[in-house]
């Protein structure tokens, strides 16, 4: 028997120009296997590898964590400014030695924001209140007990109704008793009880630092507001501060330097045009121009607008920093995968051999590619959320969880996982069957 | 009796290659195989064997020459055609079994299945037609093992198994014993001839004499030619 036998002779001289295969891979949507099959396909293969699973998802669980939790922790700064300086009072200006100029570090011959100055303003029409504060911390001694680490407000008899501090036993002091540097204390609530228990506080001696002072009231319960736990402090008259406790060098000659003095306007008055009396009345006071004045005079709306301003930024910038750690996170998925990919190159040539096209491969892996960093975007989730939570309760940190970055994070998850795992996925489908199955 | 051919093929050449050093695998095979033969391939290590089975199981293309697969030219056809002709039409055995690792005997059969794109099954159809083949080859109490819990010549008739999962026109087998004690290759042969004598073309290559002797005909390929072929006597050999 010959070879020729066994050929049929119909292999006639037209079948000789054959056109050569086409070599794209190129196949309709529609000519894919059931969805439900493919995502078994890699759910398997996910959990056919757990740790190598676990270790491509740990990129995309960080990235996801990062995004909510800074997230969550600036839009607790930002609730915890405006909450301080509504906290503040109502109706309130804010006038403030420039930074480098009237202020701190600012040359002796520039005029400066110093106490006396409190006066000048009060004189202002339509300025219903003045308050200036200086705190410090001091150790506090009272029958027999030592507390350290109390803040001590120095300030002025109109804080009670500028800040909204109401008494709840005793009075505050008064403008007598500020011009004479009295050494008398109002106590907040908790520090009352901390220092004296039962006993009723009114009239007793305490030491502060050094100095023997008496109190003469007490507080009624305030809370904490933003950052100021109001319960905790004690208020005595700011030329006491300045005497006993923060003694200013050049205050001889210039004053009392002060921070920040802030005006209660009257509900009814002009905003706009007190600030500009202000201005001229402490312009004139300075012997300068009002453009020469060192001082920002602002309203509690504008310093809300300012600082929301910079945690926007702020926030704009971590947003940006854990998206950088999302992308990061993705090419770590596009690297485990290729190294998937490699490893598998056996099971892809079986997979093949019975059949699987090349895009069927390539949605396998897509896939897979996909449920991990989704997977891991629901891990990174719960420990962002979490995370979040537990730095709010652990630190003075305070974290707002802001739904939409749960969202943001999850869905840029999703498209890392199909952008990095699309090189992968190419790498898989091209392999060639027979090499494939080579492969050890 | 009129036979159909399941295998036509004509020149077919297959060169590895493209630099200076050029390995001719296959220089020219013009073979036919009729429906319901058995047919064995053997020639010494190197004679392009596997080449030839690998692209008569359409996993590879040839350099030139053509193929027609039960009346269809499957050498003018594209990866994804290809893929397809695989899975509806063939059914591959491996001397290294080729089974999916860490995955039961059960879903291995059923894996053609899956890819199966006309007629698609439901699930519990792949589950119980997958079920009725491993019972087919004498292994339904082991199709909930994966592949390391079985023995050489269980991982081959969970393989045929898989082979014959989506009724193929022609089953391949390339050295399907090779990797099998005496015993174990007996028994695959005991299988592959119940199989031929329900009907089914089987193409099968060894390098035991004793083994090929056992089917109808047998090619011997040298250097990527055939050099002979020779009727065992068997059954209905020409
Ligand atoms: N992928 C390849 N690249 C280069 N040469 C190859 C490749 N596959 C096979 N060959 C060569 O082709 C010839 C035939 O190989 P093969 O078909 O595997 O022979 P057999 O199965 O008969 O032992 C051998 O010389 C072999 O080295
Ligand atoms: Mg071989």
């Amino acid at each position: 028997m010959s070879v020729s036998d066994n050929v049929k002779i119909d292999m006639t001289q037209e079948l000789e120009k054959k056109p050569p295969p086409s070599e794209s891979d190129g196949q309709a949507l529609s000519d894919i296997i059931a969805p439900a099959e493919i995502i078994r396909i890699a759910w398997e293969g996910i959990i056919r590898n757990k740790v190598r699973s676990l270790l491509t998802m740990l990129g995309v669980i960080i990235g996801v964590a990062a995004v909510i939790i800074m997230i969550a922790i600036s839009a607790g700064t930002e609730a915890t400014i405006a909450e301080q300086i509504e906290g503040l009072g109502a109706n309130l200006v804010f006038i403030q030695a420039s930074f480098g100029r009237g202020g701190p570090g600012a040359d002796q011959n520039s005029p400066q924001l110093v106490y006396e100055d409190t006066e000048i303003v009060a004189g202002v029409h339509g300025v219903v209140g003045t308050l200036v504060d200086q705190t410090t911390t001091q150790s506090v001694k009272a029958n027999g007990s030592t507390l350290t680490d109390v803040p001590l407000v120095g300030t002025t008899p109109d804080f009670p109704s500028v800040r909204e501090v109401d008494l709840a036993d005793g009075r505050f002091f008064n403008e007598t008793e500020l011009d004479r540097t009295a050494k008398v204390a109002v106590l907040g609530a908790d520090l009352a009880v901390d220092l004296f228990g039962e006993t009723d506080p009114i009239g007793q001696s305490i030491t502060v630092g050094t100095t023997k002072m008496t109190v003469i009231g007490v507080a009624a319960k305030r809370g904490v507001v933003g950052n100021t736990d109001f319960d905790a402090q004690m208020y005595v008259p700011i030329t006491l501060v300045f005497d006993k406790f923060l003694p200013a060098q050049f205050a001889r000659f210039v004053g009392d330097r002060v921070r920040i003095i802030y005006a209660q306007i009257d509900k009814e008055a002009d905003m706009e045009s007190v600030i500009t009396q202000i201005e001229l009345k402490l312009a004139a006071a300075k012997d300068v121009t009002v453009d020469e004045l060192p001082f920002t005079i602002q309203t509690q709306n504008d310093i809300i607008e300012t600082q929301g301003a910079t945690t926007e930024a702020f926030r704009n910038l971590l947003a940006w920093v854990a998206g950088v750690s999302l992308i990061v996170g993705g090419i770590g998925i596009m690297n485990i995968m290729l190294v998937s990919v490699t490893e598998r190159t056996r099971e892809i040539g079986i997979r093949q051999s019975v059949g699987a096209t090349p895009n069927d491969i390539r949605l396998q892996f897509l896939t897979e590619a996909l449920m991990l960093s989704l997977v891991g975007g629901l891990i990174g989730v719960a420990a962002g959320v979490g995370g979040a939570i537990f730095f709010g309760a652990a630190s003075d940190m305070r974290t707002v969880i802001v739904p939409g970055s749960i969202l943001l994070a999850f869905g840029s998850a999703a498209a890392v996982g199909i952008f990095f795992g699309f090189f992968p996925a190419n790498k898989a489908a091209q392999l060639d069957p027979i090499e494939a199955l080579r492969h050890e | 009796m009129i036979k159909t051919p399941i295998i036509q093929t004509h020149a077919l050449r297959k060169i590895y290659g493209m630099g200076d050093i050029q390995v001719k695998a296959l220089a020219g095979v013009d073979v036919r195989i009729d429906e319901g033969e058995f047919v064995a391939i053997m020639g010494p290590s190197g004679s392009g064997k596997s080449t030839l089975m690998n692209i008569l199981g359409c996993l590879d293309r040839p350099t030139d020459g053509r193929y027609i697969l039960a009346g269809e030219d499957v050498s003018v056809l594209d990866k994804v055609q290809l893929a397809k002709i695989r899975n509806r039409r063939l059914g591959f055995v491996f001397q290294s079994f080729n089974l999916l690792s860490r995955t039961s005997a059960l879903r291995n059969v059923m894996l053609p299945l899956v890819y199966k794109r006309d007629n698609k099954l439901t699930p519990a159809e792949r589950e119980e037609k997958a079920m009725a083949v491993l019972e087919a080859v004498g292994l339904a109490d082991r199709a909930h093992h994966e592949p390391m819990e079985l023995s050489g010549g269980q991982r081959q008739r969970v393989a045929i198994a898989r082979a014959l999962v989506n009724d193929p026109v022609l089953l391949l087998a390339d050295e399907p014993t090779g990797n099998l004690d005496s015993r174990s290759g007996e028994e695959i042969m005991g299988l592959l001839h119940d199989l031929h004598g329900r009907g089914r073309t089987i193409v099968m290559v060894t390098h035991e004499a004793y083994i090929a002797k056992q089917t109808e005909r047998t090619i011997n390929l040298r250097d990527g030619l055939i050099e002979t072929i020779k009727a065992n006597g068997n059954g209905g050999a020409k």
